[in-house]
This record gives structure tokens, C-alpha cells and sequence, in this order.
């Protein structure tokens, strides 16, 4: 046997730097920083702004490290799904050990290294939070209950709680109802993409409400989840890092978000199908601006604070 | 058999070469914290040492 077919099994290309950071799961790493960012940023404790950089980065490390492990236990069911069939393992880029390997790394890196940026609070929220999206969202919840997105929602809601702790070393009001925000974002966002990739969680056993109650059980709980969000977003405007800025975008997207929850719940699954899901997409990409405007407001009130404005100590 | 210049190390020379910067970003990175938090007064080995800064 030549060297060459050691190291070479045919059929398979050499994974490269970015399937390994495909395994991190990019695209949520992004919202995983401007969140963290943002609770760093709004926080009353100033941050030195290399700490700030080394912080979130290990955050996202973290968030990212989650994201390997989460494809490395859900290789499986990625293979037949649609929309994760080109992920690194289904598509046969990157190993399942290798995925496993480099998601306990990472994990074990990112934490020490915040605890050392920040502090062990902020370490120890990380901790839990890959913890809680490993082990009890992927490995218990995802394939057990159809409240397996309403529950580990709080995965993806603990880094503004973590960049917050970055600059105060606890927990608060403020952070919690940032928790919050994302927390019962969370449900109507992934039950509204679950409406049109149905047949996606269908096929791969996934109890997803869609799933396991029909769709017009998903349109009332869409529509409930929508209520409650708007008290939690509305609750935060009345926190010290509320202000105009966030109040008026609060009033804005929650009137925005209640009536497209409401059209969603008074359509039957024959109009659905009629125009392809068209206002089931719509208030999917709606819903991914509510979040987005959410936080940015949030960074806008703290910079006015920042120059004197609106309750401003300068 | 080993040679000095195998197909293999070609063919992850593209790979090898973004892990040798990952990692010198990294040592940046750990370098930049301990100026920082030393400048800042922490006592981050834990030694009982501080900052000059911090003790004046």
C-alpha cells in the first residue's frame, strides 16, 4: 500500500478552514455578538474597549463551539432535511469526529479565556449557556417535545445576560429582560419558518408544534407568544437602558408584529398554500428585524446617555 | 515511507497556513489582555503583584 492512499480516501475532498468555521454556525455566531455586544455596550460599567473585542469574540467562540456540537449530535437527522442537507457532516466535508473535537475545544477555550477577559460570572454564564444548548435543547428536548424551541429559546437568549455580566459582573433587571426579549422572540420566529419548511421537521421526526398539533394550533400559539413579547418588549423601555430612542421602536414593531401575528392566526392552510406561504415568510423576515431594531434602539438611547442626552450624566 | 515534500502537506498548505495565523492572533490576543489588565491594576497571575499605576 503507497502513503498516498493512507492519507487519501477516495471519494472525499480535504476539509479546509472554512468547513470548520461552517461548523460554527456562522450566521447564528452573528446574532450571538450583536447581542453580547449590545448588553456589554448598554451596561453602566464602562468596559476598556480591547476587553470589549476580546469578550464578545470569546462569547461567539463559545456560541460557535455550541453550534459544532449541536452538528455533530444532529448529523443525522441534518442528512434529511433540506435546508441542513449542505451542512459540513451531511455533505461529507468534515468528519462527525472531527465536528465533536473541535465543539469541546472551543467550548473549554472560550470559557477560560472570558473568565480571564471578563470574569467568572460572565465565564460561568457561557458555561451553562453551551450546556444548555448541547444537552438539554439538542440531546433531551429537540427530538422529545413539541416545546423543544419555547424551552431552548434560552440558548440563543443568554449573551446580552452574558455581555452585561462582562461589564458588571452579575445579573440585573435590565439583563434579564433582555433575556426575556429574545427568549419569547424566539417561539414565533421558528414557528412561522416550521409553517413553511413543515414537511422538513416532518420528514426527520422532529416534533415540531407544526408537527405534532397541526397548523392552526401553531397559528394560535404564533399569535399568543406575539402578546407576551410585546409586554416583555415594552417592559424594557421602562429600565434605565430604555429611553425615546427605544420606546418609540418598541411602540412601532410590537403594532407591526401584533397584526402580522394576527393575519397569520386568521389564515387556514388553503390560503397558505394558495400564495405559497406569503404571509407566513413575511412575518418570518419581519420577525428577524423586530430583534435586530430591538437592540440596535437599545445602543441608540445608551449613545445619547453616552453624549448627555435624555437622562445623560455628561 | 516519509518524504520531505509529500503531496499531503501540499494539499493542506492552504489550511496549515490559516491555523499558523489563527494562532498568532491568538498569542496577540492573550499578550493585549495581559497589558491591559495589568495596565488597569488586576492582579491577573494572582502573584500579589499590581500595577504601578494602581499602587501609586
Amino acid at each position: 500500500m503507497s502513503d498516498t492512499s493512507v492519507h487519501s480516501i477516495p471519494g472525499t475532498t480535504e476539509p479546509e478552514l472554512r468547513d470548520y468555521f461552517a461548523l460554527l454556525k456562522p450566521r447564528v455566531m452573528s446574532l450571538v455578538v450583536f447581542t453580547a455586544l449590545v448588553g456589554l455596550l448598554v451596561a453602566p460599567i464602562p468596559v476598556h474597549p480591547f476587553l470589549i473585542f476580546t469578550s464578545v469574540l470569546f462569547i461567539a467562540i463559545g456560541g460557535g463551539a455550541s453550534g459544532a456540537l449541536n452538528m455533530w449530535w444532529d448529523a443525522d437527522i441534518d442528512r434529511i432535511m433540506r435546508r441542513t442537507r449542505k451542512r459540513p457532516i451531511p455533505a461529507g466535508r468534515v468528519s462527525e469526529g472531527e465536528a465533536l473535537g473541535l465543539g469541546i475545544a472551543l467550548s473549554g477555550l472560550s470559557v477560560m479565556m472570558l473568565a480571564l477577559s471578563a470574569n467568572l460570572v460572565a465565564a460561568g454564564l457561557l458555561a451553562f449557556t453551551i450546556f444548555f444548548y448541547v444537552v438539554i435543547y439538542s440531546m433531551l428536548l429537540k427530538r422529545w417535545t413539541p416545546q423543544n424551541i419555547v424551552i431552548g429559546g434560552a440558548a440563543g437568549a443568554f449573551p446580552p445576560m452574558i455581555g452585561w455580566a462582562v461589564a458588571t459582573g452579575g445579573v440585573s433587571v435590565e439583563s434579564l429582560l433582555m433575556f426575556m426579549l429574545i427568549f419569547i422572540w424566539t417561539p414565533p420566529h421558528f414557528w412561522s419558518l416550521a409553517l413553511f419548511m413543515n414537511s422538513d421537521y416532518d420528514d426527520a421526526g422532529v416534533p415540531m408544534l407544526t408537527v405534532t398539533h397541526g397548523n392552526d394550533a401553531t397559528r394560535t400559539h404564533i399569535l399568543a407568544y406575539t402578546v407576551l413579547l410585546a409586554a416583555a418588549s415594552l417592559a424594557l423601555a421602562f429600565t434605565p437602558i430604555g429611553g425615546p430612542v427605544y420606546l418609540v421602536t418598541a411602540l412601532v414593531l410590537n403594532a407591526r408584529f401584533l397584526h402580522g401575528a394576527w393575519r397569520v392566526y386568521r389564515r387556514t392552510t388553503e390560503a397558505a398554500t394558495a400564495d405559497a406561504y406569503g404571509v407566513e415568510k413575511r412575518f418570518f423576515k419581519l420577525s428577524l428585524w423586530y430583534l435586530f431594531l430591538h437592540f440596535t434602539a437599545l445602543l441608540a438611547d445608551a449613545f445619547l446617555r453616552a453624549i448627555g442626552l435624555f437622562g445623560g450624566a455628561a | 515511507m516519509i518524504r520531505a515534500t509529500h503531496e499531503l502537506h501540499e494539499r493542506r498548505k492552504g489550511r496549515n497556513f490559516g491555523l499558523g495565523l489563527i494562532l498568532f492572533v491568538f498569542v496577540g490576543i492573550v499578550f493585549g489582555m495581559t497589558i491591559v489588565k495589568m495596565g488597569n491594576g488586576e492582579d491577573v497571575l494572582g502573584t500579589g503583584m499590581v500595577s504601578q499605576e494602581a499602587a501609586q
